[in-house]
């Protein structure tokens, strides 16, 4: 247990092994760790980028569909605004037309009313004539008395 | 464990333990060569610089292998350590860091091999002695200390210049006003610079060797249990099962002692290094 000779050896041994250490062993290994922590950080700055990105545009999708459903809900209301109201002309084209229809029938029934009388009181003022001829025995020329036959049927008209 | 088949016992059996195989290149005891220390030292270096090359040549920035996982883990500990307590940019002190670390861990970690697994195998192909734990040999954690208080000069005058460091030898740790003040409390900061100095490669050397060289021997002690024992003496039969125990007790406690260390001798460098570029 004596300090000899042998301590030169091994102090050249153990700097000769430091030397091979720093100059072939220790650059590529901390050259690794640094490339793969700058992997590591490019990835997780990617990462945030891209969640930032996701967040953007599912916002922006978000507003997309929001003015989407606006425009058709505006479409919508629309239509049925459009539709109700064709309705609303339609019924009242129909509720015209029936009254007009109405009318008319009435009309045409009022007219049918009034010939019918007429006809009936010329028929009862010729009935009359024929009737008086008779009583007097005598034709009554409805020539010469038609001003009066005329007369006496306006009579019945009227009355 | 059987005996080393020395005479003398108990004795003789540690003796022979802690006997390196040594060969003269000149005279006196200093200039003899501890073969084992230098081979077990050789061989972990070779074997730390294999693995730990071939892995960083393969190494890969995107998914690491476990290996690659292990040494990173290893490389950004060291690294964090360096840069957090080195004021200045370097090239050279994490890369230092690391091989104190994993060497003297490798070392160290020789002391987990059965204390007599090695010896006993050498001793039958023919080698009287091998200790096998390199840094229980004071010349090899003398010789990193040395290289270790060499580094320690070099960065420092590497960062502040002659000048300043053969300035800073007579003017700090003491301070004077005046010229004269200066001069008289030079001879002290002197003395004081030069045992700071020495302190450092003989605390870092010897405390590593301590520390080892007791691993070590009571690791022998342990063994000594049935040294010689018979499997006819009932002493044996008592004895195993406390060695099993003990051994096994020292071995997990040890396991902690090698990395600890380890780390300290690690540790202690980058702080010296540290201390030496920054000024008083």
């Amino acid at each position: 247990m004596s300090i000899t000779v042998t301590l030169i050896i091994q102090g050249l041994a153990f700097l000769a092994v430091a030397w091979l250490v720093m100059r072939f062993g220790w650059p590529s290994i901390i050259g690794a760790i640094e490339e793969r922590q700058k992997k590591i950080a490019d990835g997780l700055a990617a990462a945030d980028k891209g969640q930032k990105d996701l967040a953007e545009a599912t916002s922006r999708a978000d507003a997309i569909v929001r003015e989407a459903r606006e425009r058709a809900k505006a479409i919508e209301d629309q239509a049925s605004r459009r539709s109700i109201e064709a309705l609303e002309a339609a019924k009242q084209a129909a509720q015209g037309e029936g009254a007009r229809i109405v009318a008319a029938a009435r009309d045409e029934a009022s007219t049918e009313t009034n010939r019918a009388r007429d006809q009936l009181r010329k028929e009862f003022g010729t009935m009359v004539v024929a009737g008086a001829s008779r009583l007097l025995e005598r034709e009554v020329d409805a020539k010469t008395h038609a001003q009066l036959l005329d007369k006496l049927a306006d009579e019945i008209a009227r009355g | 464990m059987a005996a080393e088949g020395e005479a003398g016992g108990m004795t003789g059996y540690i003796k022979h333990h802690l006997q390196h195989l040594t060969v003269s290149v000149g005279e006196g005891p200093f200039m003899a060569l501890n073969l084992d220390s230098i081979f077990f030292k050789v061989l972990l270096a070779v074997i730390f610089l294999f693995v730990f090359l071939r892995a960083s040549r393969r190494a890969t920035a995107g998914v690491p292998g476990k290996l690659q996982c292990a040494i990173e883990m290893l490389i950004e500990g060291i690294d964090g350590i360096v840069r957090e307590t080195f004021p200045a940019k370097t090239r050279f002190i994490a890369p230092l860091a690391l091989t104190i670390f994993a060497l003297v861990f490798l070392m160290n970690f020789m002391d987990m091999i059965p204390v007599d697994l090695l010896p006993a195998s050498a001793h039958a192909a023919g080698i009287p002695y091998l200790r096998v734990v390199p840094t229980a040999d004071l010349s090899t954690t003398f010789g990193m200390a040395i290289c270790v208080f060499i580094l320690i000069q070099y960065y420092a005058i590497k960062h502040k210049g002659v000048g300043k460091f053969v300035g800073e030898m007579f003017t700090a740790p003491f301070h004077a006003h005046g010229a004269v003040g200066t001069i008289l409390l030079a001879p002290a900061n002197l003395l004081l610079r030069i045992i700071e100095e020495l302190v450092r490669p003989l605390s870092l050397s010897l405390r590593l060797f301590g520390n080892m060289y007791a691993g070590e021997l009571i690791f022998i002690l342990i063994a000594c249990m049935t040294l010689g024992g018979s499997f006819a003496s009932g002493l044996t039969w008592a004895m195993a099962p406390m060695q099993f125990l003990a051994g096994f007790i020292w071995t997990a406690f040890h396991i902690l002692v090698i990395t600890l260390q380890a780390f300290i001798f690690m540790m202690l460098t980058v702080v010296y290094l540290s201390m030496a570029v920054q000024e008083h």
